[in-house]
């Protein structure tokens, strides 16, 4: 399908969850749902205000901070793991089954290690993201295929040139895509340790919101999110997708 | 069992015996962490008692309502899909978009809609993992062997016995994954709820532990929640296993 066709469609998917959004409401008015121009200039609005910004910091501070704790010891543990065949098979499912629990549940685990603060809301964020992270990380080194590794020695390349030429081209590809599944989730971390017991941030806002009925603002902060989380998982995926075509 | 699996055990094993002695011999406040025993011991009383009966009912009919409407509706919106390419196209990127969204900033909104109660919890449970299952149908209908299909266009089947019988069951163990998922995001997505914006449930009652700095308690249900998780994905593994066997042998 060609490219102008593509963005045709997904326009048309646009405008039909705005047509919604819109329908909504009118039948529910505006205690259901404000519309989406009313959303959007609260939104606005509130970014205008010098207010919001310790908020916004306090949230971005966090997600940073948990998503480099994510990466760097994802990628870490995951390589390690994966790049010793026993050690490999032996994590693999038990990252599996973490991966599957509601991590919610630990939540005051964590705030009872980390005590209130920021300091919770970055493990939390850390916790959610790093395990597909590490997931993707083992087994993309898993399967490196062994005759490269092979063929590698035959040519007798330094450990040095293995690693920048055969396993780094072999895995990036694989790890990106666990990258991106990861930062996706630790936003989420990150989201849902600001709406439980927590003082700033986008989420303590939300949770401010819900108590005012303050729809709008409700609203405004997930359109915010929203686009943010989307924005940047289309820019990772568009690269993701160059990543896999080019090695 | 095959060696790894003995080690993985050895492992966890090692790691709650650690945790265990760490809290025993003092090591880890018993203000932040209790010994993995005594959670176990906590989880028996409150069970018990009874005490937490209507909460437990609650969430687990939330979860059942929720993951039947995830499974069913992302089976049929799938199929769906995967019948028009150009509905495909169009909804490529927002599938792919999907689980980037972090939903819980939408949980006041459904508050808002849809009131206090289980209703929230429900949409919000099925909102979650309808997309994974959506996904799983589709991969899985992709990805079905061209010779299959020949081999159905040569016995001359009809498009109803085509999809019956060879495409469904090709497509199966996607769908089985999705299955997976969307069980697990639908238990994860009520959890959730319940934790952060209920008055009711077992995720509710962890919450109102912790406030209350009630830690056997809150450990206690941490472990129930997170084994019964556990013991599910463990039995939908066996099941998986099962199945892929009867294809092997077939």
């Amino acid at each position: 399908m060609s490219l102008a066709a593509r963005w045709r469609d997904s326009a048309l998917v646009v405008a039909a969850i705005l047509a919604l959004w819109q329908a909504i409401n009118l039948v529910g008015g505006d205690n259901l749902m404000t519309s989406p121009l009313a959303t959007v200039q609260h939104a606005a609005d509130m970014v205008g205000q010098a207010r919001f910004w310790p908020h916004l910091r306090e949230t971005v501070t966090a997600y940073l901070a948990a998503l480099a704790i994510a990466v760097f010891g994802g990628i870490g543990f995951g390589v390690l793991l994966g790049a010793h065949r026993l050690t490999g098979e032996v994590a693999e499912p038990i990252f599996v089954a973490l991966y599957s629990i509601p991590k919610v549940t630990l939540y005051p685990v964590i705030l009872l290690a980390f005590g209130l603060g920021i300091q919770a809301k970055i493990a939390f964020g850390a916790l959610h993201g790093i395990i597909p992270i590490v997931i993707f990380s083992l087994n993309a080194v898993r399967q490196v295929n062994r005759t490269w590794l092979r063929t590698a020695r035959t040519m007798s390349l330094t450990p040095m040139q293995t690693v920048r030429h055969v396993i780094i081209p072999a895995t990036v590809p694989e790890i990106f895509s666990g990258l991106r599944v990861g930062a996706a989730l630790t936003l989420l971390g990150t989201m849902l340790g600001e709406l439980f017991a927590s003082q700033r941030g986008l989420g303590f806002l939300l949770m401010t919101a819900i108590d005012l009925h303050d729809v709008k603002t409700i609203m405004a902060i997930a359109l915010l999110i929203t686009l943010f989380s989307v924005a940047m998982n289309a820019a990772m995926l568009a690269l993701d997708r160059r990543l896999h075509a080019r090695f | 069992m095959s060696a790894a699996g003995w080690i993985r055990l050895l492992v966890v094993a090692l790691m709650v015996g650690g945790l265990e002695i760490a809290c025993r011999a003092g090591a880890l406040p018993a203000t932040a962490i209790i010994a993995p025993s005594e959670m176990v011991r906590a989880m028996i009383e409150v069970l018990a008692s009874g005490e937490i009966a209507t909460d437990i009912q609650l969430t687990f009919t939330a979860v059942a309502i929720a993951a039947a409407l995830a499974i069913s509706g992302g089976f049929v919106l799938g199929f769906l899909i995967h019948l028009s390419p150009r509905v495909r196209a169009a909804l490529d990127p927002l599938l792919a978009a999907y689980y980037a969204i972090p939903h819980v900033a939408f949980y006041p909104l459904l508050i808002v809609v849809f009131g206090l109660g289980i209703g929230p919890l429900i949409v919000l449970a099925t909102a979650f993992g309808i997309v994974a299952m959506i996904i799983a149908t589709l991969t899985g209908l992709d990805r079905v062997p061209r010779v299959l299909t020949r081999t159905a266009r040569v016995h001359r089947l009809s498009p109803l016995q085509e999809m019956t019988l060879v495409r469904l069951p090709a497509a199966m163990p996607h769908l089985l994954s999705g299955l997976k998922l969307a069980l697990s995001y639908a238990f994860i997505g009520v959890i959730a709820g319940e934790f952060i914006l209920s008055t009711a449930g077992v995720g509710h009652a962890i919450a109102y532990a912790y406030d209350n700095f009630d830690n056997r308690r809150m450990y206690g249900l941490i472990v129930f929640v997170i084994g019964f998780m556990v013991v599910v994905n463990m039995l939908v593994l066996v099941w998986e296993r099962r199945m892929a066997q009867r294809r092997g042998a077939r």
